[in-house]
């Protein structure tokens, strides 16, 4: 998977959802990250939490890039791809803002909490607020420094707001252990604010889920 | 240990080179001796001894065992992977990826090469002398297996004392070695390599094979494969079995861009059957070298042993032939391999994901077709380095720039 919400970091920084991501996975853990991209995420893992871990990239270019720097990547689809795994496969598996790209985002998240014992997703939260004031205001299709494609090249096919996510998770059964709300620059927002607050300041959030 | 093993000649491309009838009964290489009460049990039920492996080493192996590589070689392979040949002259056939600073680095890791059983430069193969009859075993060789190749480095390995490999690293045949060894050995194998390889021989590879051997028994020369007893060989033959197998291991592209329909030295077709093609001339040229270092009918065997493997077939599924293990894959293929293509990397790459496997799979973009594995293709390297210094490291062997104090 491309990373397809840009998240602004200089280079040789460690992105802050990456930061909080990799704060909830537990040292040693069995890991599968789902669009792994170059391997940043992964190989933060393995160096400070020691996982063994597994990555699956669409882009080839992404995955020689990831194995050269020795992690182990192969090449797949999250839509297509999952099925082969055995439940339980893994402590944890991750895929970080790649879901609004897949084709059936619901049957990923059913595949998701088949093979992991955990799940950690992250989204970006199409209902915040500039993007809110975008539709209302102009009555376009929101464009953001965050989310910066236009309607008709966009990758990102299946856009959810937190609610909607959260409600995907009662509907699969699957229980919010932990949520992180987070600005576009991967900052955690540092106030405890019910859900509908959330929905409307955050601009992305990674989620812990459990069966 | 009952095998002894003898010092390797030195190689020196100043000296003329040996005839490949020597090289097949006492090569140049390291050779391992397994007498009659020691025989290699193979598929085929037969006990094969007395029997020899002819092996090829480079670098160093370290105290504890512990780094240790066997390259598995392809059809036309041999144990020299690293250092010159000493029929041809030339050097190894893998010395772009095996040697000091090297992807497969001789500086870090203890690497073996053996040439295959039914091979033609010094393993137990048809060329060898049958100690029952005192001749060349021809076609009273049983057939063998890539699991039999795999049984025999096996133990070549227990004799150099062993235990587990760091790896086992192979294109083609020899990926199809290194799926078996992964397969069969699971504990001996830490990290496995299978380059441009397949867990089966497909029906068109199996057709394409049989018309190299269908050209080597058309020859009147072969004479039921007793040619060296009767002192001809099947040179056209084995020509132009080459020359066919030749054509399936570059990509259309390739061919395209070298030759194109470009005219072998003249301006105009002849109007009659000579080489007037580039192509021709050129496929000519491989068919007719190729016979002076390769035996025909090692070619029968080999490809009879390569049309016979199918992990799926020996363990129920290609993924009950991995369950378990712990072995880490990197599974590699090219874009233009249309002999061993990507579908059949992705075959094993879901049976691993199905088995929990940790498993890499990376394909390369390349217009060479099959043999690119053999090629400059620095993406490949890459891959490979990158590859062996994770497993290096999770392995606690010092990767190539971590030695420790380094």
């Amino acid at each position: 998977m491309m990373n397809l919400a840009p998240t602004q970091t200089r280079p040789g920084e460690t992105r802050g959802d990456h930061k909080v991501v990799a704060s909830l996975v537990p040292h040693g853990a069995r890991v599968l990250d789902i669009g792994s991209e170059d391997g940043a995420l992964l190989d933060l893992l393995v160096r400070e939490r020691q996982v063994d871990g597994r990555g699956i990239e669409l882009s080839q270019e992404g995955v020689n890039r990831s194995v050269a720097r020795g992690l182990s990547v192969i090449q797949g689809n999250a839509d297509t791809d999952l099925a082969d795994y055995p439940d339980q496969a893994f402590d944890v598996v991750i895929m970080s803002q790649t879901l609004q790209a897949t084709y059936a985002p619901r049957e990923v998240m059913s595949e998701l909490l088949r093979i992991g014992e955990q799940v950690i997703v992250s989204i970006p939260n199409f209902a915040h607020w500039r993007n809110r004031m975008q539709l209302l205001f102009r009555g376009r299709m929101p464009v953001t420094k965050y989310l910066p494609y236009e309607w008709y090249d966009t990758p990102n096919i299946h856009f959810c707001s937190l609610r909607d996510f959260v409600e995907l998770c009662r509907e699969l059964d699957a229980k919010v252990e932990k949520a992180v709300a987070l600005s576009a620059r991967g900052n955690k927002i540092p106030v405890n604010a019910p859900w509908w607050v959330w929905n409307i300041v955050a601009e992305q959030a990674v989620f812990l889920l459990k069966r | 240990m009952s095998a002894d093993t003898q010092d390797p000649a030195v190689s020196d491309p100043a000296q003329p080179v040996t005839s490949k009838a020597n090289e097949a009964v006492s090569p140049s290489s390291k050779i391992a001796h397994f007498p009659a009460d020691k025989p290699l049990e193979l598929d085929s039920g037969v006990e094969l001894g007395p029997w020899q492996i002819a092996y090829e080493t480079y670098g160093t192996l370290n105290a504890d065992k512990s780094n240790a590589i066997v390259v598995c070689h392809a059809l036309t392979g041999d144990q020299y992977a690293a250092s010159t040949n000493p029929v041809t002259g030339k050097p190894g056939w893998w010395s772009l990826m095996v040697g000091p600073g090297k992807p497969i680095d001789t500086n870090h890791y203890f690497i073996i090469c053996a040439n295959v059983l039914g091979g033609c430069l010094g393993t137990t193969g048809p060329a060898s002398i049958n100690p029952e009859t005192g001749e060349p075993y021809g076609l009273s060789l049983p057939v063998v297996t890539i699991r039999d190749m795999v049984r025999s480095q096996a133990r070549l390995i227990d004799h150099l004392g062993i235990d587990t490999l760091f790896a086992v690293i192979g294109g083609s045949m020899g990926g199809m070695q290194v799926l078996q060894w992964a397969a069969s050995y699971p504990e001996r194998v830490f990290a496995a390599v299978p380059i441009a390889a397949a867990a089966r021989h497909t029906s068109q590879n199996i057709a394409f094979h049989e018309v190299g051997r269908q050209a080597i028994m058309a020859d009147p020369d072969w004479r039921a494969g007793n040619y060296i007893q009767e002192n001809v060989r099947p040179t056209k033959g084995l020509a132009v079995a080459r020359m066919a197998a030749h054509v399936t291991y570059m990509s259309d592209e390739s061919l395209h861009q070298k030759f194109g329909r470009n005219l072998q030295d003249r301006d105009k077709v002849t109007f009659g059957f000579d080489a007037d093609f580039q192509i021709e001339s050129y496929l000519r040229h491989q068919g007719m070298t190729f016979v002076d270092r390769f035996d025909a009918n090692s070619y029968l065997y080999v490809t009879r042993a390569m049309d016979y493997f199918d992990l799926a077939k020996e363990f129920g599924s290609v993924r009950d032939a991995f369950k378990d293990t712990k072995t880490r894959f990197c599974v590699m293929s090219f874009t233009s391999d249309w002999l061993f293509p990507t579908s059949e990397s992705r075959r094993i790459v879901k049976a691993l994901n199905a088995a929990a496997a940790n498993v890499s799979f990376v394909e390369i973009e390349s217009d060479r077709g099959h043999d690119a594995f053999l090629l400059n293709v620095p993406e490949m390297f890459d891959t490979i380095r990158g590859f062996m210094t994770g497993a290096a490291r999770a392995r606690g062997i010092p990767a190539p720039g971590e030695e420790a104090g380094a």
